[in-house]
């Protein structure tokens, strides 16, 4: 077993933010089944880089997430690739609700009446976690929806998926470069649930190796080794730069 | 696959602004609420990257999953309300003689034209270089950190239900046109794609044009 950095439960509702060190995994395990985290990546050093759905899914021809692709950032680099998942698709595509799409699903949850099982939104998760790191509503861009599948129909019209995810599913994601991943753990907008009562989701970090030569995400797409290039040699660049100054 | 095409009642003689745009060039524009913006694919095939935001409150600007997220749908035609990330229609498309447009496929870059085509591709015009220098001129103190995913009207990408998707050739023809009416005060900021390495532009980025009726002066 690889050394672990962290264990955590990501209780529903809760957000969370955290930087990866270059080659620490991050493992989220829906323990409970049909869980939503929404995801946004930046780079830890420079957070104007950040994930860019587009880019992620016209390099990889796909309109989801699973084993073998990466997470593009906007500057042709991977901030993170997905090793592992035993889900087998996560959404990028339809965003997160917020304060009005939550009250419209599940009626009125404030604080006020129900203490901390109040009805928190990604909305406003996201911008809680990115105000920590000193930013804001111009670094919100389109995010990942771990553990949600929507499909599109012949016409693009979505509908959420049920089954999904099942009780212990999990995906790893490896920061191929230092990463920080901003995460809420709330109801995907939509869920067709109607009670609010997000899952519990477990997040791991442990240590591990770089992409090696033969890496599956490296070579599932000629433009994935582009990408990876690119990032190594920047890893490379910004190594140098560090030890000589 | 067969569209529904809506026509305008709109007049080009009676517009506000009439201007072309050629291919590789950005251009910013304001719109006050009520206002009917067009922009005409006068040769056909030519994707038009494009952002709004709100011209009063930059922090408020398109957003792509909102978009899709409220009208359950990946792809714009007419009635699609253009979100923002507030949750606030920018923007109603009103008109529409093309049938489909794209927002997933954002914009290109030069960093992902070497991820995507090749690493000496650097150099090669794209549109977020285009965003960046009509930003810097707009004088606003706009940036990167002001570029998520856009619309690219006239573009095809479609998914399938298997979740593959692709850049395909495109649904629009000569003289094809999308009209939008402003629900606020809505900053238009528009590049005319380059792309010469994918079908998005038939290979052959052309000219647009770009037409306002200006509710104030009709």
């Amino acid at each position: 077993m690889s050394k672990v950095v962290l264990q955590q439960t990501l209780l529903g509702g809760q957000a969370w933010s955290r930087r990866l060190r270059r080659n620490q995994r991050l493992r989220l395990r829906d323990v409970h089944g049909r869980a939503c985290v929404s995801a946004l990546l930046y780079n830890a050093h420079d957070p104007l880089e950040r994930y860019n759905m587009a880019d992620t899914l016209k390099a990889q021809f796909t309109a989801f997430l699973t084993t073998g692709r990466v997470l593009y950032s906007d500057m042709g680099r991977v901030l993170c690739s997905i090793v592992a998942d035993t889900c087998g698709w996560h959404d990028t595509m339809s965003g997160t609700g917020d304060a009005v799409a939550a009250r419209a699903q599940f009626g009125d949850g404030p604080y006020q009446t129900l203490r901390n099982a109040f009805h928190r939104n990604a909305r406003d998760n996201l911008l809680v976690e990115l105000g920590k790191h000193g930013l804001g509503k111009r670094d919100v861009v389109a995010n990942v929806n771990f553990f949600v599948r929507i499909g599109v129909g012949d016409d693009g019209g979505l509908a959420w998926v049920r089954d999904n995810s099942p009780a212990g599913a999990a995906v790893e994601l490896r920061a191929d470069m230092d990463t920080l991943v901003v995460l809420s753990n709330t109801p995907h907008p939509l869920d067709p649930a109607t009670k609010y009562d997000p899952p519990p989701v477990e997040l791991t970090i442990t240590e591990g190796p770089a992409a090696a030569a033969d890496d599956p995400c490296r070579l599932s797409r000629p433009e994935n080794g582009r990408g990876f290039a690119l990032t190594e040699a920047y890893v490379a660049e910004m190594h140098t730069s560090e030890r000589g100054s | 696959m067969s569209f529904k095409h809506k026509p305008s009642e709109l007049d080009p003689a009676a517009a506000t602004v009439d201007v072309t745009l050629p291919a590789g060039q950005g251009w910013t524009h304001e719109l006050a609420p009520g206002d009917v913006f067009r922009i005409v694919d006068l040769e056909g095939n030519q994707a038009v990257d494009t952002l709004f935001f709100n011209s009063r409150d930059l922090d408020e600007r398109y957003s792509a999953t909102e978009t899709i997220r409220t009208q359950a749908n990946i792809y714009l035609t007419t009635g699609t309300l253009l979100m923002s990330s507030e949750g606030r229609a920018l923007l109603t498309i009103v008109a529409d003689t093309c049938g489909r447009h794209d927002t997933l496929g954002g914009a290109c870059s030069a960093e992902s034209n070497q991820v995507r085509y090749a690493l000496d591709k650097k150099h090669m015009h794209n549109c977020r270089d285009t965003f960046l220098l009509a930003m810097a001129r707009h004088g606003r103190g706009m940036t990167k950190r002001d570029l998520p995913s856009n619309i690219n009207f006239f573009m095809n990408v479609p998914v399938t239900p298997a979740g593959a998707l692709t850049f395909d050739d495109g649904v629009s023809g000569p003289g094809r046109y999308v009209e939008m009416r402003a629900e606020t005060d809505v900053l238009v900021l528009i590049s005319n794609c380059p792309q010469l390495n994918n079908p998005c532009n038939a290979y052959n980025p052309t000219p647009v044009r770009l037409l306002v009726w200006s509710k104030a002066r009709v």
